[in-house]
């Protein structure tokens, strides 16, 4: 095994990483818009912005780095992904502007303080409903001509992409719903609660429908998953998901704080896990895979030691940064 | 309606767009992160609440700033892979790792200390939040290494093999180190600050006319006018060096900033282009204004030191001149008047009138945007002056576009110039009102460890919210 044919699958699993890290982390911010309509009043909604505030930059950071990884250590990947999806990238990065700068604005407002509210909703929900979109574009892959995407500008527009896109968006309303039952008391927390029971439900529907969708795509998902002894190995993946979906619902009805938000996590991360198993080793399916998209391993080398010593320091200083924060967000102290 | 959008022009005006909205926003606050870190070093060691209020009453516009510069950084991060396919597929393995590193090594530092500095003052022992200030300032300078590395090899590129047309790093030494990146990397860190030198010194000058905020604004000004004796001379000094850089790296590129079309006869020496109107068209300047011998002198140092002229290369190869002539031209301006500035400040300062000299004060107040003026000139003169190359010598611009449509193309611009003149726009109103209303006596919570909820106590002193009813 020689340095080519093994950093191309350590990056697949770093890539695969920051991703995770992105929409579990990213995922719960953007849940807290997606809920933004059900707040009564502005004051709600300042709570739930500030349980974020301090921490939503560090998170978004994780999108910019699986970007740039990507980049590095797959540009042929990178250059075809991103000028395939146009539209919707596009409309992510700018639905991401409103929603970053209602933080800063919407707290210096006051004729404008709605607007800017509106904005944070509006921009958290296209987000998601576009990071869906391509998630399931990407799964469902695309077709290459001499390594050049060979679609159209809406190649990405299928029913399967639309239905993961709707997916991702009451996904991480959950996340948004359970991280708000940690991070608030009262009525805010109530809401979130009453949010909650629905979300659990509708989310595991839609990961089963997604599951079931999956095999019919013309990817080689289906061979990834039942070739073989495959799905013996792989079947640990959907028999925790079973099992974290009861789970989330019991500790959802026994009122619980904190089980809720890790169990909603662990059940987000299995359900990414179990598409990114599905599309190994492909980049971009059906016909990319991860070595013919690979940049040199002069290249990945050198980044990965970076990567090495410099992620647990990030992780380091993140979890600190969350520590500095920790406990209940209430709106007797200041915030703007 | 069939319309002829070109993509590769579409993509390159979008480009230019979004970049340079961006460049204004770490161009502000790389340098006000290390004045943040400044002030809130003299707070620490002298108690003075002075101090205090004006790390809270800049923080809240570094915030604002930062923010508007986050959400239109992450724009510029897939940007590469949505309009220039060509380049990142070509130079991925080259540029992809030093932006990696630029996140790894820069933006989570500045993201999760940014957190604290915001939210953490009661918090966090004070100590801790110095140090989360100067980590967050650290994160903008190193954030900066990495961009103008990448950036700089584009220019003079360096330490590669090139294996079927793509770009493999050879020595990443090399790479990193390319021969403009030192000058390059100078120039940038100390525009950076002069911005913020004169934003400072810009606003205490504001403050001073109107007779607000006299205390914090005799302390802005004078150390605006400090730093800015600093770093402008030290800026004309690299930028004459940088200079000596593009003549021997980028010589088209000087060609054009010099509206240089012909050789001079053997010893008559460059003459210095002061005004012109160039005209490629003929290969001439109109309305030409020049003082011999003198671009020689500038240039290379010496009496009849020639520069390549632009008719010794193809008019394929020639950068459009008038935008990198001008560009210059405004850049440098923008310098000397700054120079003249601060040396009219330290004079009036030496006779104990920095702060009731009126017309003095009055320039102060008028030339507050001039350091971000003359960023935005010098990244047109340098970008504008590398084409019709993106990798110069190697990768044309016309050969790393992407493979996509000019309708997709012309909506994202559009999309784009109306989303960043409004948001942004509201972003700058934002700060004018901060500004207009200034420093207030702040009195925030002392640090409390029973303390729950992430307050913001930056705004702690805005009882009244910021928008005006007018």
């Amino acid at each position: 095994m020689d340095m080519d044919t093994v950093l191309p699958v350590v990056w697949f699993g770093v890539i695969g990483f920051g991703i995770l890290m992105y929409v579990l982390l990213d995922g719960f911010v953007l849940g807290i818009g997606v809920l933004a309509v059900f707040a009564e009043s502005d004051d709600q909604l300042d709570i739930s912005m500030n349980t974020a505030a301090p921490i939503w930059d560090g998170n978004e950071t994780w999108l910019v780095l699986g970007g740039v990884a990507l980049f590095s250590a797959f540009p042929l990947a990178y250059s075809v992904l991103l000028s395939a999806l146009y539209l919707p990238v596009l409309a992510m990065l700018l639905a991401l502007i409103f929603r970053g700068v209602a933080f800063e604005f919407r707290f210096k407002a006051i004729r404008w303080k709605r607007f800017w509210g509106v904005c944070f909703a509006a921009g958290s929900l296209v987000t998601a409903f576009a990071q869906g979109t391509i998630l399931g574009a990407v799964v469902e892959g695309m077709p290459l001509q001499e390594g050049r995407y060979a679609g159209g500008v809406f190649g990405w527009f299928s029913p399967f992409s639309m239905l993961t896109g709707t997916a991702v968006v009451f996904g991480y309303g959950l996340l948004g719903s359970t991280w708000l039952i940690l991070k608030t008391e009262g009525r805010t927390q109530e809401i979130a609660y009453a949010l909650t029971r629905p979300l659990v439900g509708v989310t595991i529907a839609f990961m089963g429908l997604v599951s079931t969708w999956l095999p019919f795509l013309d990817s080689d998902i289906m061979a990834r998953w039942f070739e073989g002894t495959n799905f013996l190995w792989l079947s640990p993946i959907p028999l925790l998901a079973v099992a974290n979906a009861v789970a989330l619902w019991v500790a959802v009805l026994r009122k619980a704080e904190v089980a809720p938000f890790v169990l909603a996590l662990s059940f987000f991360g299995l359900g990414f896990v179990g598409l990114v198993i599905g599309m190994w080793p492909n980049l971009i399916p059906p016909n990319l895979d991860i070595w013919q998209a690979s940049s040199p391993a002069s290249s990945q080398g050198f980044v990965l030691v970076g990567l090495a010593i410099l992620l647990p320091v990030i992780l380091g200083y993140t979890w600190w940064s969350y520590t500095v924060f920790r406990g209940k967000v209430t709106a007797d102290v200041g915030y703007h | 309606m069939p319309v002829d959008l070109d993509p590769l022009l579409l993509s390159r005006i979008q480009f230019g767009f979004v970049i340079s909205f961006h460049v204004l926003f770490p161009a502000i606050t790389v340098g006000l992160a290390s004045w943040l870190a400044f002030v809130e070093w003299r707070w620490l060691r002298t108690h003075n609440p002075l101090w205090r209020e004006l790390y809270f009453f800049w923080t809240k516009i570094f915030a604002v700033t930062f923010g508007m510069g986050v959400v239109s950084g992450i724009v510029m991060s897939f940007q590469f892979g949505t309009n220039w396919s060509g380049l990142s597929s070509a130079a991925g393995a080259i540029l992809g790792p030093l932006l990696s590193y630029e996140v790894l090594t820069a933006f989570f530092l500045e993201a999760s200390f940014l957190g604290v500095m915001l939210f953490g003052w009661n918090r966090v022992k004070p100590g801790l939040h110095f140090l989360a200030t100067c980590m967050v300032a650290l994160g903008t300078l190193i954030s900066t290494f990495w961009i103008l590395s990448a950036n700089s090899w584009l220019h003079s590129p360096a330490g590669y093999t090139l294996v079927d047309g793509a770009f493999h790093p050879a020595s990443w030494m090399e790479v990193i180190f390319n021969p403009s990146f030192p000058y390059r990397l100078a120039h940038m860190v100390l525009a950076a600050f002069i911005s913020t030198c004169f934003i400072v010194g810009g606003t205490a000058a504001f403050y001073l006319r109107r007779g607000r905020h006299v205390e914090e604004a005799t302390r802005m000004l004078r150390l605006a006018v400090a730093f800015a004796a600093i770093t402008v001379p030290a800026q004309i000094v690299v930028g004459d060096l940088h200079g000596l850089e593009v003549h021997e790296l980028q010589p088209s590129k000087l060609a054009a900033i010099e509206a240089h079309w012909e050789r001079e006869e053997e010893g008559a020496g460059v003459p210095l282009v002061l005004f012109a109107l160039p005209d490629a068209e003929a290969e001439r300047n109109r309305a030409e204004l020049a003082i011999p011998r003198l671009g020689s002198i500038i240039l290379t140092h010496s009496w009849d030191g020639g520069i390549a002229p632009l008719s010794e290369f193809a008019p394929e190869d020639r950068p459009p001149v008038w935008p990198v002539f001008w560009a210059f031209r405004v850049m440098v301006g923008l310098g000397f008047a700054m120079l003249g500035l601060v040396a009219w400040s330290l004079w009036q300062w030496k006779r104990g009138r920095l702060f009731d000299t009126p017309l003095l004060l009055r320039a102060w107040s008028w030339m507050w945007p001039s350091g971000l003026v003359a960023v935005l000139a010098g990244w047109i003169t340098a970008e504008i002056g590398r084409q019709p190359w993106v990798i110069y010598g190697q990768l044309r611009t016309a050969d790393a576009v992407s493979a996509v449509s000019g309708a997709a193309v012309a909506v994202s611009l559009a999309a784009f110039v109306l989303v960043y003149l409004f948001v942004f726009g509201m972003g700058g109103y934002y700060i004018g009102v901060m500004v207009r209303r200034g420093p207030a006596r702040v009195h925030p919570p002392e640090h409390d460890a029973e303390r729950k909820s992430a307050s913001r106590p930056m705004s702690a002193a805005d009882d009244e919210p910021l928008e005006v009813d007018a």
